[in-house]
């Protein structure tokens, strides 16, 4: 699926009324089937980017076009059949923690599946092959049947890349994917998300702290800082000196390692519990 | 740096006036509420009502024991559970759909943004429904159930169904918008549906608590279904009346010993179920 963003402004919705918009007049072309990092430093809008990507945010100014139609133009059963053919992982793996990896990695076909079937499936996993596929990608094969609290934090973060690659979507928008693993798995795991997007032919969209990491896997990067667009190349054309620009106040993150992702969920409220 | 200060009683506690103040100002708005609610616990240890009050306990023991008395007390016990657990799950099938419409997590409009006006009228005038069907206390449903279809259980089950769909349509609601919100969002954003991401998102992150709860509303609604024999809904509570109204303790101690019993085994169901579920 295709993605193009036109003067695309977007803030967060919690942002409070003065503050700067996260995105600003971003124009960017993603072509179906293409392949590209977004890189720059802590609070560029790389996340919001992304969720503007996926009908996730509307933007503030400025059209966004999916595939051949404008999302937020169409109503809202029709925009909810366009959110089907997207795959929007956020940082921080979004996995309930007493469910089963089989079960977590199964909730990427939910789009496929009608809803008898996957009432089906919660109590008989359907297509376990599929999900064994997708983990063994990840050398999570032996966690199948484990439950997700008892994974450790990179274990999760590559159930969710995995519940992307059981997924039928042709737009792909993963954030930071690797910020809880380490090189070599990092490696493995871009190498797996490169490649399924390849064999689907889907767009992929990542958003990656690791320069060279995103340099190495990806073909066009796209460099972001302060919500505007500072870069826009093939790989091979990103020099030294692009780079110090683009991180010029950050220069220790562009040495640095991505931050830890924040895995515990937020304290849930206490639930008052009445009765005579 | 200063040295430690060794004075004493130069020190005091900053919150400690304002304790004071809170604990008079606690009892001075307690006060009225006490008069007003006739609060004369000495009438319980004056002779006169002393002696009648320390005969009726003295009958409690011993508890009636002969066969057919239990045979019956089985047999009411029996009934008291069945309206309990028919109450529950009538109460069920109206709170789950109740509770489904009425969380903010399940909206997609919300997923970019404000929710829209619309789904956010929806889910108040939902919440609204539940206020009202738990307001009115099962006691009342009962007075009227009974004037509708007769004396006997099929009225408590009705109670019983009516009152409990308010009470568990708002906690499940409150259980399950207070569990995190980001898989059943990242679900929605992915196209899923809202049962699909209820299912596959919000149940398994707060099913131990959802049935625990039931659970324990299930204890409620046996205590409360004896309350509603004394109104002629049957059931044991409709037997302790009428040993009530005849001063027969052993009768009643019997009862009570039955009561104690069927909570407790409601604590062990919940404990277990719980166990599992962790």
């Amino acid at each position: 699926m295709k993605v193009v963003l036109q003067a695309c402004s977007a803030r967060h919705p919690a942002a409070t009324a003065g503050a700067a918009s996260a995105l600003r007049a971003i124009n960017l072309a993603v072509a179906s089937g293409e392949q590209l990092a977004v890189i720059g430093p802590s609070g560029a809008g790389k996340t919001t980017l992304l969720q503007v990507m996926a009908c996730a945010l509307r933007p503030a100014h400025g059209t966004v076009q999916l595939g051949e139609a404008n999302p937020w133009e169409l109503g809202g059963r029709a925009l909810q059949g366009m959110r089907k053919r997207l795959f929007l992982a956020p940082q921080v793996p979004p996995l309930p923690p007493r469910q089963r990896v089989v079960t977590a990695v199964l909730a990427g076909r939910l789009p496929d599946m009608g809803f008898w079937q996957s009432l089906q499936s919660l109590v008989y996993p359907k297509d376990m092959d599929l999900a064994d596929t997708a983990l063994a990608q990840f050398d999570l094969a032996d966690k199948l049947f484990e439950r997700v609290d008892r994974l450790s934090g990179g274990e999760r973060q590559r159930v969710g890349l995995a519940r992307l690659v059981a997924s039928s979507a042709k737009l792909l928008l993963v954030d930071e994917p690797l910020s809880a693993l380490d090189p070599e798995r990092a490696r493995q795991a871009l190498k797996s998300l490169t490649r399924t997007a390849q064999q689907r032919g889907a767009t992929l969209v990542a958003t990656l702290h690791h320069v060279e990491m995103a340099l190495s896997h990806f073909g066009r990067i796209v460099g972001l800082r302060e919500g505007e667009l500072v870069f826009d190349l093939p790989a091979s054309q990103v020099t030294p000196a692009h780079l110090q620009e683009l991180y010029a106040s950050q220069l220790q993150e562009l040495t640095g390692s991505a931050p830890e992702a924040r895995f515990a969920p937020a304290e849930a409220a206490p639930v008052a519990m009445h009765c005579r | 740096m200063h040295p430690v200060e060794s004075g004493r009683g130069r020190r005091t506690d900053p919150a400690w006036w304002g304790r004071v103040f809170w604990t008079l100002a606690g009892l001075v708005v307690l006060w009225p509420m006490l008069v007003l609610a006739e609060f004369k616990p000495w009438v319980l240890f004056s002779p006169e009502s002393l002696k009648p009050t320390l005969r009726f306990l003295a009958d409690f023991f011993p508890p009636k024991v002969e066969p057919e008395f239990l045979a019956l007390v089985a047999r009411e016990t029996w009934r008291t559970v069945a309206m309990a657990t028919a109450g529950m799950a009538l109460a069920l099938l109206l709170a789950i759909p109740l509770a489904l419409l009425s969380v903010r997590t399940l909206s997609l409009s919300a997923l970019a943004g404000r929710m829209g006006a619309v789904p956010a009228v929806l889910r108040q005038t939902v919440r609204w429904v539940l206020v009202v069907l738990r307001s009115v206390p099962e006691l009342i449903w009962a007075l009227v159930f009974v004037r509708v279809v007769g004396l006997g259980p099929t009225s408590g089950v009705l109670a019983i169904a009516l009152t409990y769909a308010g009470m568990l349509g708002k906690v499940y609601g409150d259980i399950l918008e207070s569990s995190d919100a980001q898989p059943t969002q990242t679900l929605l954003r992915n196209g899923a549906g809202r049962l699909q991401a209820f299912g596959y998102a919000l149940l398994p992150q707060s099913a131990g608590e959802l049935t625990s709860y039931t659970v324990y509303r299930w204890e409620c609604a046996i205590r409360s279904s004896a309350v509603l024999g004394f109104v002629g809904a049957g059931g044991l509570g409709q037997l302790m009346d009428a040993s009530m109204k005849m001063f027969n303790g052993a009768e009643v101690a019997t009862m009570l010993l039955v009561f104690i019993a069927l909570v407790g085994l409601a604590d062990r169901v919940s404990g277990w179920l719980r166990e599992g579920l962790a």
